[in-house]
């Protein structure tokens, strides 16, 4: 018995910093995805000129928390005829990998869970890849038609689109040398460039393949709502429903996070390693500071005195996450004695800043991307994973690795590597017009012979 | 003393579902449980910072493999596959493999008692630092210059079981 409660004493003594982390954004993380689903509608309502929720709270801010409530207290239903162990089982899998997966992340210098893991992005995106149970047995579990359905195509979806994804990985991380989520970051410092401008091709192929990862519009094949109801998710109500919309958002989350370590500089800022720019460090509070200016002037335009109340505290509350960004620059200014001193909080306040707004940066041109593009056919699909990015991909690392070579025969390093990638990139880019081209004609004839696919529906 | 928890943890997992992947008549819950086997298994790898084979076990093993499997068994008409059952005649072929391979284990552990001061490797096992640093480097550079020619056979291997999979698969039109 002592010997158990001195186990546990030794785990905690040595893991209590990852575990307080991780109940942290356990806690908050369902908050954040409320809030990307606010921020999704309201983008919607705008493109399609309606104004979205506005009724719970001024501009409808407060709707994610009245959403979370109803899905909570609303009837869990199971299907009699369901698996009844795996249709538990399946949403908390889901989840499971999802959350994770966000462990292996560093959202600044020193905010990361599993520290100095050596494996780091294959962690994460190996666990995020385990999501997939969570899909397929959910739509097994089910004993329903559109269920099943929904859990092939997203099964056979996401294989084919890991394989791209995973090409345009290692693209990236040829330029990195390492698999380790900080030394990616700081590599891109050292180099003074982001690798999304040295390997264009590979960024592209990662956004595509990764949002057919998160089966989002114009992907969303597996909950097509006009053809499966709502695909894998169909029998399932309340509860278990928004673990599964959970998930996906935190999905969505991870692999926003992943495209900005690797392809987007991760926490550091733009321009990182130049002196005479430094002055980018003040960007970040002028814009908290402006947020809540622009609440305050807003203020007097709601209709009732909780909704100003409540503008006001919005107000307030970016401007502490202003002076909480102004400090650490403003300081050493004032008291050069301090320099030092202030230099961590610096690094890891304004490293997440910086992370939290490349991640929303992303998240913002998915949803631009779903309200814009309409939903590809499944063959199409397909057709266009197997036929042209899997292809497009292999031949990017081909091209970039030559690159590298070329580039440290020269000599070429950071900016100036970019005079070796650059022509790269051209050649995989006129590689992917001649895979186009060949993939057209190759349609066209069999579209002759009429082939209709098997999960087509 | 933390180790010895997390191991037998990660063991009693490994163990338990898989008797429990063996006796589930429904061959998604065998699938399940097998993949609780694999991801436990992987656990003990982590522990023994082997970090490279504990993602290697997951996204291979459980990621892609067992992904297969499942979308094999959801395609498969189950029923007619357990009506199969009753006319199965192995039993007995299973049961010579079965006491062949536990004899094995049987003399694996003795041999290994009676080695002087060794006892079971396993009990033995699980110092937290047993593998170096950066063993993902370490294993892409032993493949790569000592291992390279079965490295490339495998390759090819692999290669020619892609092109002989998308043959059959072809074959229809």
């Amino acid at each position: 018995m002592q010997a158990a409660a001195q186990a546990t004493l030794d785990f905690l003594k040595l893991y209590w910093a990852p575990l307080l982390c991780g109940v942290v954004i356990v806690a908050v993380l369902p908050l954040i995805v409320g809030y990307i689903v606010l921020v999704e509608r309201k983008l919607m309502a705008d493109m399609q000129a309606r104004l979205g929720p506005m009724r719970v709270g001024p501009h409808g801010l407060l709707q994610p928390i009245a959403d979370a409530v109803k899905l909570l207290i609303k009837e869990d239903i199971i299907p009699d005829d369901a698996d009844k162990l795996v249709f538990w089982l399946a949403p908390v899998f889901s989840v499971g990998a999802a959350l994770l997966a966000i462990a292996g992340l560093a959202f600044g210098p020193a905010f990361q869970i599993a520290q100095d893991l050596d494996i780091g992005l294959l962690f994460v995106v190996g666990i995020s890849a385990l999501g997939i149970f969570g899909i397929v047995l959910g739509g097994w579990a089910s004993n329903s038609h559109y269920s099943l359905m929904g859990a092939l195509r997203s099964s056979a979806q996401l294989v084919s689109y890991e394989t791209a994804a995973g090409m345009a990985l290692v693209c990236g991380l040829l330029f990195a040398g390492t698999l380790n989520i900080k030394s990616i970051v700081l590599a891109q410092g050292t180099q003074c460039v982001w690798f999304g401008f040295l390997a264009p091709v590979a960024f592209f192929t990662y956004l595509v393949a990764s949002i057919a990862e998160t089966n989002r519009a114009p992907f969303d094949l597996p909950e097509a709502e006009s053809e499966l109801v709502a695909g894998y998710m169909t029998e399932f109500s309340g509860f278990r429903w928004s673990l599964y919309f959970l998930a996906e958002y935190v999905n969505m989350i991870v692999v926003a996070s992943v495209a900005t370590t690797l392809f987007l500089g991760g926490w550091l800022r733009p321009f990182a390693n130049i002196r005479w720019l430094n002055f980018l460090d003040l960007l970040p509070p002028l814009l908290m500071i402006g947020v809540a200016g622009y609440c305050v002037l807003r203020m007097p335009k709601q209709p009732t005195r909780v909704q100003q109340m409540f503008m006001l505290a919005v107000a307030g509350l970016c401007l502490v996450v202003g002076f909480v960004l102004a400090t650490p620059v403003l300081l050493p200014f004032v008291k050069p004695s301090l320099k030092d001193a202030v230099a961590p909080f610096y690094a890891g306040i304004h490293g997440g800043f910086w992370f939290i707004f490349k991640v929303s940066a992303y998240i913002y041109f998915f949803m631009w991307l779903r309200f814009t593009i309409p939903r590809y056919r499944f063959d199409q699909l397909m057709r266009l994973g197997w036929h042209f990015l899997i292809p497009l991909s292999i031949i990017n690392v081909l091209v970039v690795g030559v690159a590298l070579i070329v580039g440290s025969y020269f000599n070429l390093q950071g900016w100036a590597l970019l005079l070796a990638t650059t022509p790269a990139a051209i050649v995989a880019l006129v590689a992917a017009l001649i895979i186009l081209s060949l993939d057209q004609k190759n349609q066209a004839r069999q579209e002759s012979t009429a082939a209709t696919d098997f999960y087509a529906g | 003393m933390l180790d010895k928890v997390i191991f037998y943890f990660f063991a009693a997992i490994a163990v338990g579902s898989a008797a429990l992947m063996v006796t589930r008549r429904n061959a998604v819950h065998s699938a399940i449980f097998l993949i609780a086997t694999l991801l436990a298994t992987a656990g003990i790898f982590l522990q023994l910072r082997a970090e490279f084979i504990f993602i290697v076990q997951i996204i291979l093993y459980v990621g892609g493999i067992m992904v297969l499997f499942i979308f094999v068994i959801m395609l498969v008409n189950l029923d007619v596959a357990l009506h199969q059952i009753k006319f199965a005649r192995q039993k007995w072929v299973a049961l010579i493999v079965t006491l062949a391979l536990s004899a094995q284990v049987g003399l694996l552990f003795w041999t290994m008692g009676k080695m002087p001061g060794q006892g079971f490797p396993i009990l033995t096992a699980a110092p937290a630092d047993r593998l170096p640093p950066q063993n993902a480097e370490a294993v892409a550079r032993s493949l790569f210059s000592s291992y390279l020619l079965p490295f490339e056979i495998a390759s090819v291997l692999l290669l020619v079981a892609m092109i002989g999979a998308v043959v059959m698969a072809k074959k229809r039109t």
